[in-house]
C-alpha cells in the first residue's frame, strides 16, 4: 500500500508568535505537528502490517527541513517539500490547492491527515483535497485498516465510533486515538540523513499562474486571545511530581492557605 | 535539560543523535529512575528500549549489525542517558568497556561470533578484570588461565564485576604465564556466562549506581576454547590498558550527565522554592552557588569531548586524555551533585527528590575506572615520559 501523509511542520506548541503582519512567526523552532504524527505512526504500522512504503508530503517554508527530517527518522521513505516564496501567508484554501497538485504528481493509494493542526486549526485541507481530488473522505479515525480495494475505519462518534468503508483512493484524517508515535531509533535518524527530499516550487506542481499564497487568502487573522490571566497565576512546571507538590505547599503555606 | 553544550564542535548526525537520546531520557528514563535506585533492581525494561532504539548499538562496527559511532557520539549518548540515571547511562558505557578488548585486538571471527549480538542489545557483555586485591594494581591478578590442548582452564574470582550477574559474555583477564614480567603476564578470554564452572557467587549492596548490578564472579575450572583468547599469551595487561584508554571517557560522560541532571534540578528548584517572600533563586548566595555549578558541569563537558576527539584521531597521549576527562568529569560530579543537595536544602536530603540520589551516583565516578588518584599517575607518567 502506497500510503501519502500529509505532515505540516508547526511551532512547538506554546512557542507560537504573531508577527507584526498577523502572520505565524515561523523561524521558532519547529515540530512535527502533534496529530500529523499520530497518523504518520498509523502509516508506519500499515506498510509494516501490509506491505507498501510511505511517503511524506509538506508544504513550508525551506528552511523547515528538521521535523521533515525526523518523519523520515521514524521511517517514512520519502519527503516532497512544496515550498515557494509567494505561499507565505497562505489560507487553508491555497494549502488545500497546493497539497492536492502535489498528489497529482505522486502515485498513491492512500492519503492520511491529522485532524488539525495545532498552529492554524480549521481542520479542513484534508476534507478540501478530498474534495479537489474526488476521493472519499474519512474523517476522525481511530482505527485504520484496508482490505482489498478500499479501507474501513473507526470514526469516534459522540457516543463511541462508527465503522466506515470507502473504496481507494481515499483520504483518511485522523486523531491521537490511532495510538501513541514511535521515538525515531539512532539507526532511523542516521539512515534519514540520505533519505530524499525533493523540494517542489508552485511552478513545479503547475500552479505558478494561481492566485494563491497571503496575497490571496481568503481568510485573515486579525487577532489572537490567549485566556485571560486569573490573579497572580504561578504554573509549576519543569519539576517532578514530589518537588511539584513541594512548591504548592510552599505557595500555599506562603499564603497562610495551609 | 534546559541547558545545551555548544553547538558548533558536533556533526549534525552528533547532534540528531544526542537530542534523540534526550528525548527519550526525559520520557522514558527519567520517570524510572528513583524507583530503580530504591529497588536496586537492573532495568531490563530500559535495556531493551536502548537495545530497540539502536542506542547499544552505538559503539559497534556496522557490518556486525552496529551504527559505528565515533567515540564522542557514545559518549554523548552516555551523558544524555546519566543526566536522567546513572544507572541506565552505565548499561551503555559498560557494553563498550565489555566489548572494547574484542574491538580492539579480536580477530574478524571472533567479531563475526560475538558482537552481533552486543551490537543488538541481546547480549550483555562485562569487564573482568579486578579482584579483591588486585584493584589500582591491576596487574596483580591472580585468576588463572592453564592451557590444557586446544582450551584453557581458568579460575579464580573477579569483584566488582558491573553487569557481571547480567551478561551472557564476560571478557576476563587471567594469568597465563605467572613468571612472566608483570606486563606479560596476563591474556584476555570472552567467557561465555552459561559455562560450567562460572557463577555470580555475590551482589555488592551499593551507595550508588544501585540499579546496576555489580557482582562477585567464581570461576571454577571454566573451560574455554583457545579460539575465545583475545589476542596473543601475554597481552592481556596491555589490552586491558588500551582498553580504558578509551573507556574512561565513558565514564566521564556519565559524570558530565549527572552533573548535569543535578544542575538543571537545582535550578528548576531554586525558580520554585521560595523563602523570605522571593524565589531563593533570586537570592545572590544561591546564584553563585548555580554559576559555580553550570561552570564546572561545561568545563568538564568541553575537556571530554576534547578528549574524545583527541583519542578518535590516534593521539600518542590517549592515555593522558582519557584520564585528564575522567579527573576533571569525576570531581565536577561530586561538586555540583554536592551543590545541587545544598540549593535545594533540608528537603535535598530527602530521596523525595532527585538529587540526594545524584550525589550518591556521582562518588563512584572518582572510583571506577581508575581511581582519581590513578588518573593523575596516568597524567603524571605520560608529562614525565613526554620530557624525558
Amino acid at each position: 500500500m502506497r500510503i501519502v501523509v500529509l505532515m505540516k511542520p508547526v511551532p512547538d506548541p506554546g512557542e507560537e508568535r504573531l508577527g507584526a503582519d498577523g502572520r505565524l512567526d515561523r523561524s521558532v523552532s519547529a515540530v512535527i505537528n502533534g496529530n500529523d504524527e499520530y497518523v504518520l505512526e498509523a502509516a508506519l504500522q500499515l506498510v509494516e502490517a501490509h506491505g507498501g512504503e510511505v511517503t511524506l508530503l509538506s508544504m513550508a517554508p525551506a528552511g523547515m527541513t528538521d521535523p521533515v527530517r525526523k518523519a523520515l527518522a521514524m521511517g517514512a521513505v520519502r519527503a516532497v517539500l512544496v515550498t515557494d516564496p509567494a505561499l507565505a501567508g497562505a489560507c487553508a484554501w491555497s494549502t488545500a490547492q497546493v497539497l492536492a497538485a502535489a498528489l497529482r504528481t505522486l502515485e498513491y493509494d492512500l492519503v492520511l491527515a491529522g485532524a488539525d493542526t495545532s498552529d492554524g486549526g480549521g481542520g479542513v485541507v484534508g476534507s478540501a483535497i478530498a474534495t479537489l481530488l474526488h476521493h472519499p473522505y474519512l474523517s476522525h479515525a481511530r482505527k485504520i485498516e484496508p482490505f482489498e480495494g478500499g479501507v474501513r475505519v473507526e470514526r469516534i462518534s459522540a457516543v463511541g465510533h462508527d465503522v466506515l468503508e470507502a473504496t481507494l483512493p481515499a483520504v483518511v484524517a485522523g486523531t491521537q486515538l490511532l495510538g501513541e508515535p514511535r521515538y525515531p531509533s539512532l539507526r532511523g535518524i542516521m539512515g534519514a540523513r540520505s533519505k530524499e527530499i525533493a523540494i517542489r516550487t508552485l511552478a513545479e506542481i503547475g500552479l505558478d499562474d494561481r492566485p494563491l499564497g497571503g496575497a490571496h487568502a481568503t481568510t485573515t487573522l486579525l487577532d489572537t486571545h490567549a485566556p485571560a490571566a486569573r490573579g497572580s497565576t504561578r504554573v509549576v512546571r519543569d519539576l517532578d511530581t514530589a518537588a511539584a507538590a513541594a512548591a504548592i505547599v510552599d505557595f500555599l503555606v506562603e499564603r497562610r492557605a495551609l | 535539560m534546559t541547558a545545551a553544550p555548544a553547538l558548533g564542535r558536533l556533526t549534525d548526525d552528533q547532534r540528531a543523535i544526542r537530542d534523540a537520546v534526550r528525548t527519550l531520557a526525559r520520557d522514558r528514563v527519567a520517570p524510572r529512575a528513583a524507583e530503580i535506585d530504591r529497588t536496586a533492581t537492573f532495568p531490563e525494561d530500559l535495556r531493551l528500549l536502548l537495545a530497540e532504539q539502536g542506542i547499544l548499538g552505538l559503539p559497534f562496527p556496522e557490518r556486525f549489525g552496529g551504527l559505528g559511532a565515533d567515540l564522542l557520539t557514545v559518549c554523548l549518548a552516555i551523558e544524555a542517558l546519566s543526566s536522567a540515571c546513572a544507572t541506565t547511562g552505565l548499561i551503555l558505557a559498560v557494553q563498550e568497556l565489555g566489548a572494547l578488548p574484542l574491538l580492539l585486538a579480536g580477530t574478524e571471527e571472533q567479531l563475526a561470533r560475538f558482537v552481533p549480538g552486543l551490537a543488538a542489545g541481546s547480549d550483555l557483555i562485562a569487564f573482568a578484570l579486578t579482584e579483591a586485591d588486585a584493584g589500582s594494581d591491576a596487574a596483580a591478578v591472580r585468576t588463572r588461565a592453564v592451557r590444557d590442548g586446544e582450551t584453557y582452564l581458568i579460575s579464580g574470582t573477579k569483584r566488582f564485576i558491573s553487569h557481571g550477574s547480567v551478561a551472557s559474555l564476560v571478557t576476563v583477564f587471567a594469568v597465563t604465564d605467572p613468571d612472566a614480567d608483570r606486563r606479560r603476564r596476563l591474556s584476555a578470554f570472552v567467557v561465555e556466562t552459561t559455562s560450567p564452572g562460572f557463577s555470580v557467587s555475590r551482589l555488592e549492596h551499593k551507595m550508588g549506581i544501585r540499579g546496576s548490578p555489580t557482582a562477585e564472579l567464581a570461576f571454577d575450572d571454566v573451560r574455554v576454547p583457545v579460539a575465545n583468547r583475545i589476542g596473543a599469551d601475554g597481552d592481556g595487561f596491555g589490552l586491558a590498558m588500551r582498553t580504558l584508554d578509551r573507556s574512561r571517557p565513558g565514564i566521564a560522560a556519565q559524570a558530565v550527565g549527572i552533573a548535569q541532571g543535578a544542575l538543571d534540578a537545582a535550578a528548576a528548584y531554586a525558580g520554585q522554592r521560595r523563602q523570605f517572600g522571593k524565589s531563593i533563586g533570586e537570592f545572590q548566595l544561591v546564584q553563585g552557588l548555580l554559576a559555580d555549578m553550570d561552570a564546572r558541569t561545561e568545563a568538564a563537558r568541553q575537556l571530554l569531548y576534547t578528549a574524545c576527539e583527541e583519542i578518535e584521531r590516534g593521539a600518542p597521549d590517549a592515555g593522558r586524555w582519557s584520564a585528564l576527562c575522567k579527573l576533571v568529569a569525576g570531581d565536577a560530579a561530586m561538586a555540583v551533585t554536592t551543590d545541587a543537595v545544598q540549593v535545594f536544602g533540608g528537603y535535598g536530603y530527602l530521596d523525595d527528590f532527585p538529587v540526594e540520589r545524584m550525589m550518591r551516583d556521582a562518588k563512584i565516578t572518582q572510583l571506577y575506572e581508575g581511581t582519581q588518584q590513578i588518573q593523575r599517575l596516568v597524567i603524571a607518567r605520560a608529562l614525565l615520559a613526554r620530557d624525558a
